[in-house]
Formats: C-alpha cells, structure tokens, sequence
C-alpha cells in the first residue's frame, strides 16, 4: 500500500500544477497538517516563526509511517526541520535530507500562498 | 599483496577485521573471514537482551554492507575442516579451499559440558549462540521449571534470563559459594541472599550425577543422594576452547585447551596466528572480550610490520551485569597476594558487602569485592591498575571520605589510564578529543575516541571527564536544555515564572535563539503546565505527540484511549460503557499494568467521538499520554481484606484526584497499601503510602523501569493530612528543581545530600519553603480541568483531530489484522 507509492522531490521549476490544498487560518501556528492529492499523503508545514512554508511527503521513511505531518518543527543551526513522532528521525524542510542518522531522505514540493490559500506545487 | 584469513567470525574475529581495516587498505592485505554461524558476528557480551528484542539486527557488530564497503569478503554458514600447512591452503565442510600467507584462528570456545550421564537428553541447552537462545525460548513455553547448572558470571546472567521467561528458576553450583573464582564467602553470601530475595533459588554444594527422564529430563539426581525436579537445564559450567583444527594440522595446544601463542599471538607455526578465546596464552585462556580486542590489535600490528605491541596477559576484573544485582571483582579480590590486607563492610541490612585488599606496605590497592553497590567499581579499578596513591584513611575508598576532605577524582587518574577497555581508550584520548579536537558534546566524544561504544559500562566514567576536563578548562558545565536555550530547566522554571512567560515564542524570544527543536519545545511546554497549569491545547504544536492529540500514538498511527480509574475501583455501570464504546469503534481492550483500562487502535477521528461517550458517562482523561500523574494503585484494604489496616482504596482515590492533571518532569506514579504486605506495589512509585498501627509510612522516589529502584522512607507513621502536606511540598520541590526527563529516582539520586536532605527540606522545612510549596500545589490543583472535556466542547480544537486537512477521510494505510477476538496494527518492518 504505502510503500508502493513513490515520493519525488519537486523543484520549483517543475511545477505544472499548483494544487490549492486548504486556507491558511485552517493551519496551526508553528505546526503542520496533512494533504491529500491523487493518492499521495502531503504534509505541509506553516512555520510561523520563520514566515516560510514548506511541504513534504507524509510518509516517514524509517517505519514507513503517514505521520510526518504531526511531527514537531523546529531548526538545526539554520537548517529547518521536522521531527518524526515516532523515533524522532529528522529531516531538513529544505533538502529532505535525514540530519540525524541514515534514513533516506525524503520528498519536498514547492508551496505558494496567494489570496490566504495554500497551494503545493506537482510535476 | 598479502593474503589473511580468519577463520571464526565471532566477536574478536569481526574487530580484528576492522582494526586492519583501519590500517591497511586491500591493495596492501586481502582480508577473508569464514564463519561457521549463519550470521555475521554479533555481540555475545549482550546475547541476553535477545530474550527482549528477539532482533539479531540490534546485536549485530556491524551489518552485512560494512564487509562489503570495507572490502572484507565474508563467508558464513562455512565450517573450517582443515588446515594444510605446507601448503597454506584451508578447506572447508564442503570441500571448497583456499590458500594464505597468514591464517588468524578467532574460532571462540563453546560451553563445557561436563560429562554426566544423561547430558544428552531433550531439554538441556548451553547457552553460548543465538541458536542457543531460539532453542531455549522455544522450549520454555511449555514448561515451567528451569535450572541452571553452574553458579558463575553466566550461570546467573543465564538463570535471571530463564526467570524472565516465566520459569520458577533454581541455580545448582558445585562449590559451596556462588561465583567461586571472584568473590569470597561472605561477598557470595549476600549475593546470594540478593539474588534469591528476585525469586531465584540457589543450591550450593551440589554435584550432578544423573540426569534422569524419559527422553526429556525431568530430574536431576546429586550424588548427596538428594534430587532435584526440572523439566529444562541449561549447562553454563564454563568454556573450552575450540581447537579442534589442531589435530589435523599438528598446532599445539594447551593441556586445557586453546592454540598455544607467544606474546605475538603467534602459534608454533609464525605464519598462524590465535586470537580471542580459541588462543591459550601462558597457560590461560581468556574468557572476556577486553583481552581478545589486546589480541587483535597486537596481530594487526604484527602484519602491518610495527612490531612494538605485544601482548603480556590481562586483567580479569568483570562487572556482573543484567541481573538487577551489582557486583564487581577486581584485581586480586580474594587477596591471595602474600600479606594483602583487607578491609571489608558488610550492611546486612541493606545489602551492601564491599571489600578491598591492600598491599602489605597499605600504600597500593590490589584489589577487592564489590556486592549490592557497585558504582565506585570504575574508580577503584582505577586505582588498583594505575597503582595509585590509597588515601590515609584507605577505609575512604569504600565508606565514602567522612567529614572533611576529598576522595579521588577523576581528574586524579593518570593520563595512562584505560578508561574504555573493549576500545582501550585511555584517559589522555578523551582530554585530548576535548581539548585539542575541541569537541565540546558527549556524544561526539564518543564518536571520536570510539569510548563507550563496546560493553558501554565506561559510560558514566566517560560523562564525569567529560565534564571535569571542561571544568578545568573554565567552561562552565551547566545541562542547558539544548541548543537554543542557554540555561537549565530550573532556571527556565524561575523565568517563567518571574516574569509571567505564558507561550513558548515569548520565552524563545527573550531568552532563546533559533526556531527550537524537538528537545526544547516539550520541555518548555511541560513547564508552562506545571507552572500555569493552562490548557495545553492552546500550544498544541509545542507537545510531544502524545501530548499533541491527548492520546499515546501506537504503531501505525492510531492512538490510544485511558480514562481515569482513580484507584483501580470502577463501578459495574461505568465499566459497561468502556465496554460499549470499545465495541462500537472495534478497539483492541487490555487491563494495564496501573489498574486500568487501555482502548488501543483509535483513528484519530474517532478520538473526540469516544471521548464524547466517555465524557458522558461520567468519565475523564486518564492522563496516560502526559508526563503527568498516570496512577496511584491501591490494595483492597480494610474495607475487605482481613489484614487490611486502613481504608487504602478511598485515601488511594483521595491522591489521585487530587493530583490528576499534574504536569511534572516526567511522568509520576503513587499507591496506596494497606499494610505491609504490600499488595499495591508503594516501594516501586515515586510516592507510596503503607498502612502501619499509627497511620502511613511514606515512601518516595521508587521506581520500576528500566533501572528499578526502591522508593525511600520520607517519613514514618504519620496521619493521612500530615502525608498529603508532605506529598505536596515533596512534589512541587521535585517540579522545581528537576532535569526534563529525571523521574523522581534518578533526580534523588543526584540531588547533594540525597534522601537525608530530602527530609530536611520536606519534613523538617529547612529551606522555609515548606509554605510556598503547598500553597503552588493548591494552585495547580485549583486550576484542573478535563483537557479531553476542554477539546470535544470547543469546536477549533476538535477540528485538530482529522487525518487529512482537505478530505474527511480516514488514513487509507492504516492497517489492522485480527488476532484472538480483536485486532492489532499490521506489523511494521
Ligand atoms: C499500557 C501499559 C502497558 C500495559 O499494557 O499494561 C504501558 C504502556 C506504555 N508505557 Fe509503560 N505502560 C504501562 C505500565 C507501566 C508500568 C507498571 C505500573 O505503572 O505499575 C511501568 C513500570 C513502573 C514505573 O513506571 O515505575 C511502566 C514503565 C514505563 C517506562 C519506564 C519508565 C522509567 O522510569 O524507566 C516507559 C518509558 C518512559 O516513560 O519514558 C513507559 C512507556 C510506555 C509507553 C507510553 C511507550 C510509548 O511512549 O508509547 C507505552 C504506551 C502504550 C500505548 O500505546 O498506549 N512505561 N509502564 C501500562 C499503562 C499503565 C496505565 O494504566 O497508565
Ligand atoms: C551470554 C554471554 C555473556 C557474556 N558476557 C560477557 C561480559 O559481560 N564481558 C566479557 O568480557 N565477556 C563476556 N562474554 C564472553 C565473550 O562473549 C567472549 O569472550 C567473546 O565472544 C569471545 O570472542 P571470540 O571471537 O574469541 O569467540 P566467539 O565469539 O565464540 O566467536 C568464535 C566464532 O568462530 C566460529 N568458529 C569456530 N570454529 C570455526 C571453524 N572451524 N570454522 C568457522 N568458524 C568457526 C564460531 O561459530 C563462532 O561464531 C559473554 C559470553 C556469553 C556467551
Ligand atoms: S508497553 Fe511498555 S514494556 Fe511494553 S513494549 Fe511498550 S513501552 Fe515496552
Ligand atoms: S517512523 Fe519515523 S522515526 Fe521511526
């Protein structure tokens, strides 16, 4: 099921779609939700602090877990990041990339907010 | 190009490969290394946690890639069956061969079996492999009595294992102490008094003559003419050597075993080495993995053409570990050295019996017995080895320096001295990775020196140079909470509460820096709830994911549902409901270890739904997903049980509602019996109360966990008001002054001047706190409130309970299988 979904990073300049996800005011400060889009679980992150916004893909790549969205954010130097429920795995919000161990990393997809709406950006 | 084989793939064989590894490439010397076991090397020293993980991948010493990446070749499942000399070739069990320039025999030992009759019957293991330990499990599921034959190091770590499987267990030693070559008799006496004080039962002075049964045993017969009834034994009476390769090469041996090596580890033939337990070196086998690293490194060395290392014996100091006892022997501990002279403390009423031998001049220490209390075992290992001064009160070493004066240091030790053995890291390594490599975390000094990374019993030795060596460097060694705030908790605690701080950004931004991370954020939330005890929800994105949905997350994702049973004592009509809500939402139901009742694989969506039912029945958040009071268990007491002497269930039901929502450092446990049977467990909570003729015992600070430790007697035979105050001032002074994550045990255990100072501050009111304390306690008692109660009546933060923000659906991966009458997630892998 999950596993069989593959997760791909998309670059800004791939985008052809910009799938409007939900409001702003529906997100948490600070905070993420989850997504759905054509089957794939996306979480997206409001990091409130920074005024950035960030998306990745839901699934944790150590346990194969639909969670990351729940995950607490915070940053590493200046490095953004998430931090899995589980096992606290941590992931760069930038490159996906695993900051404190071996995991692979994971997808990240370009976000715009325009008119107080959120969108993710697919190939 | 050089060409090396190992034959044996156990813990020595796999560190010689990685320390040549680290020395030559595989264009300067081919590395082959056979195995006769399945699996790549794994770490015997911890083969008993296998009972608990039942994961070979946890033991493993490195994984399958790393002889790949490090051009090793590794071949398992392949006996050696020859050696050929003169013509340097090995063969194995299939037929295959293969030539060398060097052969490295790390073959190991296996368990001794002594030969008695009936040794070969179904039920009777040793205990040496994982097969071993598969064999074992799958055994004891169908029995239930256990012996262990031999009452050394591993008989005991063999026979704690055995218990763990449900076994009523017995430990049948030949001599008539236990662990005969390292203690004396009166250390043996007290560990065995510990040990049978678990359940264990010890039998001494027994030898084996017969094994009696039909097919499987089910006796064991002694030659006292008494017996003994077991349906499983398991042999641990020491090791041999595995040297069966010299008979076919004409290597020699030792009269007991082992190829027999000079100081260069080499045999009698220089092109053939011996290492680990298969060498016999000056007539002694090892049979610790200290000395087989010595070993490895030395051939290492040898290969690579530096010739200086060479190999003169070892220490056989141990540390008996696992078994919830501590013991030690270090040195000469039985003091056989001529003249030695000991000084022994025996405490029979709390178990401690220490014991040092001192050279006849009193100047050096040679040795000596730890039982029952074994942290200063490192130091005085320390001191023996190094041949350090012994202070002029030697009795110092094991009754703690008395009045005025300090004892040894860490910073005493010599830069020479070993402070990790299995990495033989010395003291200089570590101040040098901190000083020179300018390291300035724990974790990176373990990276760079390798220390701690073994047997990891050097740990806290580790920690304490650590921090004494920056010390020394005038560095302040405060735990500051993590990268993005400069203070510790307590100070954190004083901010906030000083300067009103009501949300993490607020103190973020006038004392921290950064965005905060997932170290900083709980901690800090978890100090807003203890100081302001406010709805947590309102931050929800600063709480541990527990604390997030107010639920504990399971595997795959789903949550959990406990309501509040204060005390244990549940009436029929509420019990229904449980049962009723359970059915309705398919959730798997379990009694838990605190008297309750746990509802386990809720959607996330369903969480405000069933907490609506609950809620409405007269139910409320059990708080199991906090680090916040979880229970306070009871006995039946005098209401019903005939030695009952207080009414334990209500002043159980009285504590826990008043401190039901309490957010702490970590989470808080209390019972209530009512006498001193028992039955509700006080002496393992952080506050537990037991019934006397004049009122309560109070007991704090008691644990079970991980490290399991007794709770201490805070104050005896008091009234239920004076207990309450107490619990009261004892709680909030916890609160204040605790690290993130410090139960109550292990914050007592670092607190200066432990429990005596405890009751200086609690009962005899040293500090003049005493007030101010209860009265912050009334205040957060005050301020309680149903947090699942505030999330279902408020629609925001119901909404928070969704899987997908743009889809009502539930989480289509969420997986569950039936099992018995209910469900369980679907593994993860
Ligand atoms: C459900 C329960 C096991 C059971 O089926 O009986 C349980 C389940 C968990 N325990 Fe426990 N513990 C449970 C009783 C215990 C007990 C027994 C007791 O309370 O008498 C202990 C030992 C006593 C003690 O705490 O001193 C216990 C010692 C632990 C520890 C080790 C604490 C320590 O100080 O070393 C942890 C880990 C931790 O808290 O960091 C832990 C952590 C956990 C967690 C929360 C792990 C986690 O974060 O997921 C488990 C949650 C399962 C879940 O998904 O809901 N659990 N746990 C018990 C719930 C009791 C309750 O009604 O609230
Ligand atoms: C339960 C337990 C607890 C222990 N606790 C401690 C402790 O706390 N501290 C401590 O220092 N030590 C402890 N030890 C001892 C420690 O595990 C050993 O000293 C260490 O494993 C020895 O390593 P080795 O490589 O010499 O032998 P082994 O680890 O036995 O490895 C030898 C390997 O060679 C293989 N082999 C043998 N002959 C051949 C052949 N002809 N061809 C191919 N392969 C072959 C064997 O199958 C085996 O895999 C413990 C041991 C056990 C069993
Ligand atoms: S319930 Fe407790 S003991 Fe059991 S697996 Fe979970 S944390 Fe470990
Ligand atoms: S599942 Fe994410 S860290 Fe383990």
């Amino acid at each position: 099921m999950s596993d069989t979904i593959s997760y791909k990073t998309v670059t800004p300049e791939e985008v052809n779609t910009w799938f409007e996800a939900c409001a702003v005011s529906d997100f948490p400060s600070d905070g993420g939700l989850n997504i759905s889009y054509q089957g794939l679980q996306i979480a997206v992150f409001n990091f409130t602090r920074r005024n950035e916004w960030f998306a990745t893909q839901n699934l944790c790549p150590h346990k194969k877990q639909m969670i990351l969205s729940r995950g607490m954010i915070g940053s590493d130097g200046n490095e953004p990041k998430v931090a899995c429920p589980f096992h606290k795995k941590t992931f760069s919000l930038k490159t996906g990339e695993n900051l404190n161990g071996d995991e692979c990393a994971i997808a990240t997809y370009p976000v715009k907010v325009e008119n107080s709406k959120v969108y993710v950006g697919f190939a | 190009m050089e060409k090396v084989i190992v034959i044996g793939n156990g813990m020595v064989g796999y560190k010689f490969c990685e320390k040549l590894r680290a020395k030559a490439s595989k264009e300067e010397i081919s590395l082959t290394v056979y195995g006769e076991e399945p699996l790549p090397a794994y770490d015997r020293v911890h083969l008993s946690e296998y009972f608990e993980s039942q994961s070979e991948d946890k033991l493993l010493m490195a994984p399958r890639a790393w002889y790949e990446e490090n051009d090793v070749t590794l071949k398992t499942s392949q006996l050696i069956t020859n050696i050929d000399r003169s013509t340097k070739t090995i063969s194995t069990h299939t037929g295959e061969s293969e030539s060398y320039d060097y052969l490295v025999l790390a073959t190991g030992s296996s368990a001794m079996v002594p030969p008695i009759k009936g040794v070969d019957k179904k039920g009777v293991f040793v205990y040496r492999t994982i097969e071993d330990l598969d064999q074992i499990i799958e055994y004891s599921k169908n029995v239930k009595t256990g012996a262990v034959l031999g009452g050394g190091l591993l008989g005991l770590e063999a026979a704690k294992a055995l218990m763990d499987l449900n076994l009523e267990t017995k430990v049948i030693e030949f001599a008539p102490k236990l662990m005969p070559r390292q203690l004396d008799e009166a250390g043996s006496n007290m560990l065995k008094s510990k040990i049978e004080s678990l359940g264990i039962e010890i039998l001494l002075n027994k030898n084996t003559k017969e094994i009696h049964g039909n097919g499987k045993l089910d006796q064991l017969e002694f030659t006292d003419g008494t017996s003994l009834e077991t349906e499983m034994l398991v042999i641990s009476c020491g090791i041999v050597s595995r040297d069966e390769l010299a008979k076919t090469c004409g290597l020699e041996t030792g009269t007991r075993g082992g190829f027999i090596v000079n100081e260069q580890m080499q045999t009698n033939d220089p092109a053939i080495y011996a290492i680990g337990e298969a060498a016999n070196y000056n007539g002694m086998v090892y049979g610790l993995v200290a000395p087989g690293y010595d070993m490895a490194e030395t051939v290492v060395d040898q290969l690579i053409g530096d010739q200086t290392k060479q190999f003169s014996g070892a220490d056989m100091s141990t540390k008996l570990k696992l078994i919830g006892v501590d013991v030690g022997s270090f040195g000469d501990a039985l003091g056989q050295t001529e003249g030695a002279i000991p000084i022994a403390f025996e405490d029979k009423n709390s178990g401690v019996y220490k014991r040092i031998n001192l050279s006849p001049d009193k100047k050096k220490l040679l040795g000596g017995i730890l039982v029952g209390d074994a942290k200063d075992y490192s130091m005085l290992l320390q001191i023996a080895q190094n041949g350090m001064a012994v202070p002029p009160n030697p009795e110092d070493l094991i009754l703690g320096a008395r009045g005025a004066g300090g004892g040894n240091t860490m910073m005493d030790l010599p830069d020479s001295a070993q402070i990790c053995s299995c990495e033989n890291v010395t003291k200089a390594d570590i101040v040098s990775c901190i000083k020179d490599d300018g390291v300035t975390d724990l974790k990176q000094v373990r990276t760079c020196t390798k220390a701690g990374t073994g047997c990891g019993a050097c740990s806290p030795m580790v920690a304490d140079i650590f921090g004494a060596t920056l010390k020394s460097m005038g560095q302040v060694v405060r735990k500051t909470l993590c990268a993005h705030f400069d203070y510790t908790r307590q100070e954190l605690y004083s901010l906030i509460k000083i300067k009103e701080i009501k949300s993490f950004n607020e103190l973020l931004n006038q004392y921290g820096s950064g965005d905060g991370c997932e170290t900083c954020k709980p901690a800090v939330a978890s100090l807003l709830a203890s100081i302001w005890n406010d709805q947590i929800l309102k931050q929800d994105t600063i709480q541990d994911t527990n604390d997030r949905f107010l639920a504990n997350i399971q595997k795959g994702g789903s949550y959990s549902v406990v309501p509040r049973i204060p005390g244990g004592e549940i009436p029929p009509d509420k019990l229904i409901v449980i049962g009723q809500v359970a059915k309705k939402y398919d959730l798997y139901t379990k009694i838990t270890g605190g008297q309750r009742i746990d509802l386990f694989g809720a959607r996330l969506n369903d969480l405000p739904k069933i907490w609506r039912e609950l809620i409405d029945a007269g139910m409320e958040s059990g708080h199991a997903y906090g680090k916040s009071l979880r229970t306070v268990k009871s006995c039946v007491g005098s209401t019903w049980c005939r030695y009952g002497l207080h009414d334990s269930v209500s002043f159980a039901i009285e504590i826990e509602n008043r401190y039901k929502g309490l957010r702490s450092p970590h989470k808080l446990k209390g019972a209530v019996s009512g006498c001193r049977r028992e039955c509700a467990e006080a002496q393992g909570k952080d506050f537990g109360l037991i019934a006397t003729e004049a009122g309560y015992n109070l007991y704090v600070c008691g644990n079970g966990g991980a490290n399991p430790q007794h709770a201490k007697l805070l104050a005896g035979d008091i009234d239920e008001k004076t207990a309450i105050k107490y619990i009261d001032r004892f709680l909030m002074f916890y609160i204040r002054t605790a690290e993130p994550l410090n139960r109550t045990a292990v914050w007592l255990n670092k607190l200066e001047g432990g429990i005596d100072y405890l009751k200086e501050v609690v009962v005899n009111d040293c500090l003049g706190l005493g007030e101010e304390l209860e009265k912050d306690m009334q205040a957060l008692i005050a301020a309680y409130h149903c947090e699942w109660k505030a999330a279902i009546e408020n629609e925001d933060m119901k909404k928070k309970f969704s899987h997908f923000a743009n889809s009502e659906d539930d989480d289509p991966t969420l997986e569950f299988v039936p099992m018995r009458e209910m469900k369980k997630p679907a593994d993860w892998d």
